[in-house]
């Protein structure tokens, strides 16, 4: 009588286990490879993947470069919220991910070739189609753009006149910056600032990706300059001032799918360019408000973008 | 909560997600830990290393041994689900010793006089009658593990967990409070239904006194008022009373 | 490499041992965020334990708090007070409190119930005030389980605490969540291998405690195997 009930009870356990692991299986796992870094991903082959980075804003791009394909009719699946570029651009390069949006300017002096001096964005460009490797080609830039950027308080603006970069100078000393973890190490972030403008900060403080916990570390004054994207909704709801470049520490930035060569058909390409073609600052910049500020979901905001600008 | 059925196929999928990372640890503890723990019954030497074992991995931080793990499964499924496992052994293997050594050496005579072989009354005695204990294990290491999945988000896989990550980007708390009920309410649920198979298992048990019962929700073994498990802390031979610890 | 490779090369690096971002300075603030989280918890949860134990009252309270806690997940919490507060200074403090407070409460209150009720009755029957009762029979009585509840609390904000640099905490979590994002595996290997050693050590330190504080006879008492 007993084993009956335990054998029952175990195969309905089993069972849930399994139902469960069928309907997860959209999300896919990233594979362990033997390489030196435990962090990156190895190859496999399949649909289309479409990758994300680790903020809204690239899961919107990846979903609607996702929507588009799947409009034309191409196989595709999605995988979101990687990681960081260091992160994610090892798996793309292997082909364990096919798309991923991109930023120009980011990807080459952060991935590609961290001496690049190259700012605008047909410099960029070249550049990055001279020094890709060989398995990884971008696509068509679209006008959009969307730059990293020093931003301060307006209070702190007014007070110490500044207006670009270098006008930090007379504080930096005793100033804390603050940004992604990864501006610590980055070409155009801590070090550009060094070499380019010639500014040394108190220290840095890691927050996030341009979001909540780096807009109030701002606001708060826990940090007094931040690295903020320039599509970031509360510059404006918040009034902050994003210091101009006049050097052009920070490159280009225009949205650019970076694909897996064997993985890019006429097809995807095509797609892929049409949205390019119809994407521009303005529209992202209003995207991203209806994802923080709204709380749109990615889908129905993508998939808006895809039926108003006629790519369905 | 319409938000929560508006996106419902996003929310389905990561709590499929959560169920499978959570679930498939317990399954995989249940299974090494009831052979582990009558060794460690029969053969009094090897319970207090292995004890010591448990208590260890009992009080490391889980996303200490996600990145661990790192090195040898990358960043999939397995780096959260391998130490899951260890957690859940870690809390099981305890309670199915107590669970073992809770049964009343009367009944144990009795099946010797019965001419029972070792192997038979461990299963079909001792075994059965260790399950109110066994089942109190598995409802911690059950309800522990749903919610540890989420932690799991920061390597990229966290079932519902994605929830709080994309919440605090896009300041949402809706989407976080989504997260947090869902999750809760699975536990909860799963909990529910652990305590039906006990009963089910276990038709001989009159209806508890209330003092059992709650000894039984905190973790603690019946019978012995002594060495519970509860979610953290391990014994290491002493301390006696519920154990209660949350996910971490 | 295996595991060990990695957080050995970083662990031997002494750059990782000085400055801002150096071990002992990490170390210190987590150890000082775990500190206050403890000492708030241990205020209102133990009071209130002792409290609940001693009249016999809210087990079933006591039954659904320890179920709920095992269930809330740290990350969430964490992210929801941080939205909730738009980042202030509290954000950290309150999750830390709050999910140090349930093992400390069930436990001591666990521990004053099981105290013997003849021994409670021999001291009322002396003639003690409730208090004294509670002073002198039960809280020696139930101090292994206390320290138990304690133990398992301090383990419980370590690795919170951890969590909580997701939020922009500082501490040792710190190691793993820039590791991560700069796809260091040798930061996130060495941060981990201190994050274990801290928790053990915290372990550890219990059972010291546990020894000195606790009477010999009451440490035997409390053992089974």
């Amino acid at each position: 009588m007993f084993h009956k009930k335990t054998a029952a009870v175990g195969l309905a356990a089993v069972a849930c286990v399994a139902v469960a692991a069928c309907s997860s299986s959209g999300g896919g796992s990233k594979s362990g490879g033997g390489s030196s870094n435990p962090l990156s991903g190895s190859a496999s082959s399949g649909t289309v993947v479409v990758g994300s980075a680790n903020f809204p804003e690239d899961e919107l791009l990846a979903q609607i470069y996702a929507d588009a394909l799947q409009s034309a009719g191409v196989k595709v699946s999605t995988k979101l919220n990687i990681g960081a570029r260091e992160v994610y651009y090892p798996e793309l390069t292997k082909g364990a991910i096919s798309v991923i949006p991109e930023y120009n300017g980011a990807l080459l002096t952060t991935s590609v070739d961290t001496s690049s001096k190259a700012t605008s964005t047909a410099e960029v460009n070249a550049a990055l189609k001279a020094k890709l490797p060989s398995t990884a080609t971008i696509l068509n830039s679209s006008a959009a753009q969307d730059k990293d950027s020093i931003t301060v308080t307006q209070a702190n603006a007014t007070k110490y006149h500044l207006k670009s970069i270098s006008d930090l100078s007379s504080v930096a000393k005793t100033w804390v910056i603050g940004g992604p973890s990864e501006f610590k190490t980055r070409a155009d972030g801590i070090v550009g600032l060094k070499n380019v403008y010639g500014l040394t900060f108190k220290s840095f403080s890691p927050l996030d990706e341009s979001g909540p916990i780096t807009i109030s570390a701002l606001k708060s004054g826990k940090v007094q300059a931040a690295d903020i994207f320039t599509t970031t909704p509360q510059i404006i709801s918040d009034k902050f001032v994003s210091l101009a470049d006049p050097k052009n520490m920070f490159a280009a930035q225009n949205v650019t799918p970076l694909v897996y060569k064997k993985a890019a058909s006429a097809k995807v390409i095509s797609t892929l360019n049409a949205v390019s073609a119809k994407l521009t600052t303005a529209e992202l910049l209003e995207m991203d408000k209806q994802l923080t500020i709204n709380h749109a979901s990615y889908t129905t905001v993508a998939s808006n973008f895809i039926s108003q600008q006629g790519l369905k | 909560m319409s938000w929560a059925w508006q996106n419902r196929d996003l929310v389905g999928h990561y709590l499929g997600q959560n169920v499978y990372i959570a679930l498939l640890p317990v399954l995989f503890g249940i299974i090494v830990s009831v052979p582990v723990g009558v060794i460690c019954v029969r053969y009094k030497w090897t319970w207090p290393p292995i004890l010591s074992l448990t208590s260890i991995f009992y009080a490391l931080p889980s996303l200490a041994l996600y990145t661990v793990l790192i090195a040898y499964t990358g960043l999939t499924d397995w780096t959260v689900i391998i130490p899951l496992t260890l957690f859940s052994l870690s809390v099981l293997i305890p309670n199915v010793v107590d669970g073992l050594r809770s049964v009343p050496r009367p009944v144990e005579q009795a099946a010797v006089a019965m001419g029972f072989s070792s192997l038979r009354r461990t299963l079909q005695v001792e075994l059965p009658l260790a399950v109110p204990v066994i089942m109190a294990g598995l409802r911690v290491a059950t309800v522990s593990s749903i919610s540890l999945v989420s932690v799991g988000q920061l390597i990229g896989t966290g079932g519902l967990g994605y929830l709080f990550t994309d919440g605090e980007q896009r300041d949402f708390t809706t989407e976080i409070y989504v997260g947090l009920v869902l999750i809760i309410v699975l536990a909860l649920v799963l909990d529910g239904l652990l305590v039906l198979a006990r009963r089910w298992l276990t038709p001989w048990e009159p209806r508890r006194s209330r003092q059992e019962r709650r000894r039984a929700a905190t973790g603690a073994p019946q019978g012995t008022g002594a060495v519970p498990v509860g979610h953290h802390g391990g014994h290491g031979g002493h301390g006696g009373g519920g154990h209660v610890g949350v996910g971490h | 490499m295996s595991y060990f490779n990695f957080a050995w090369q970083w662990l031997t690096s002494s750059a990782n041992w000085h400055g801002s971002d150096g071990i002992p300075e990490r170390l210190l603030q987590h150890l000082e965020y775990t500190g206050i989280a403890l000492a708030i918890a241990f205020v209102i949860a133990v009071p209130v334990g002792l409290a609940m134990g001693h009249y016999r009252r809210g087990g079933f309270a006591v039954v659904t708090v320890a179920n709920f806690a095992r269930a809330l997940p740290t990350l969430g919490l964490l992210v929801l007070i941080f939205v909730l507060t738009s980042g202030s200074f509290v954000s950290w403090l309150i999750p830390l409190a709050f999910l140090a407070i349930p093992p400390m409460l069930v436990n001591t209150y666990e521990g004053v119930l099981g105290v013997d009720r003849e021994l409670t009755d021999a001291a009322r029957g002396m003639g003690m005030t409730e208090w004294q009762i509670l002073r002198k029979a039960e809280i020696p009585v139930a101090l292994p389980l206390i320290l138990l509840g304690v133990r398992t609390s301090a383990i419980q904000v370590v690795a919170t605490a951890t969590i909580a640099a997701y939020i922009g905490l500082g501490g040792l979590g710190r190691y793993i969540i820039d590791g991560l994002a700069r796809s260091e595996y040798n930061v996130v290997a060495g941060g981990a291998a201190v994050i274990v050693v801290l928790a053990l050590a915290v372990q550890g330190l219990f059972m010291l405690l546990r020894v000195l504080i606790v009477p010999v006879g009451l440490r035997k008492q409390a053992q089974t195997s």
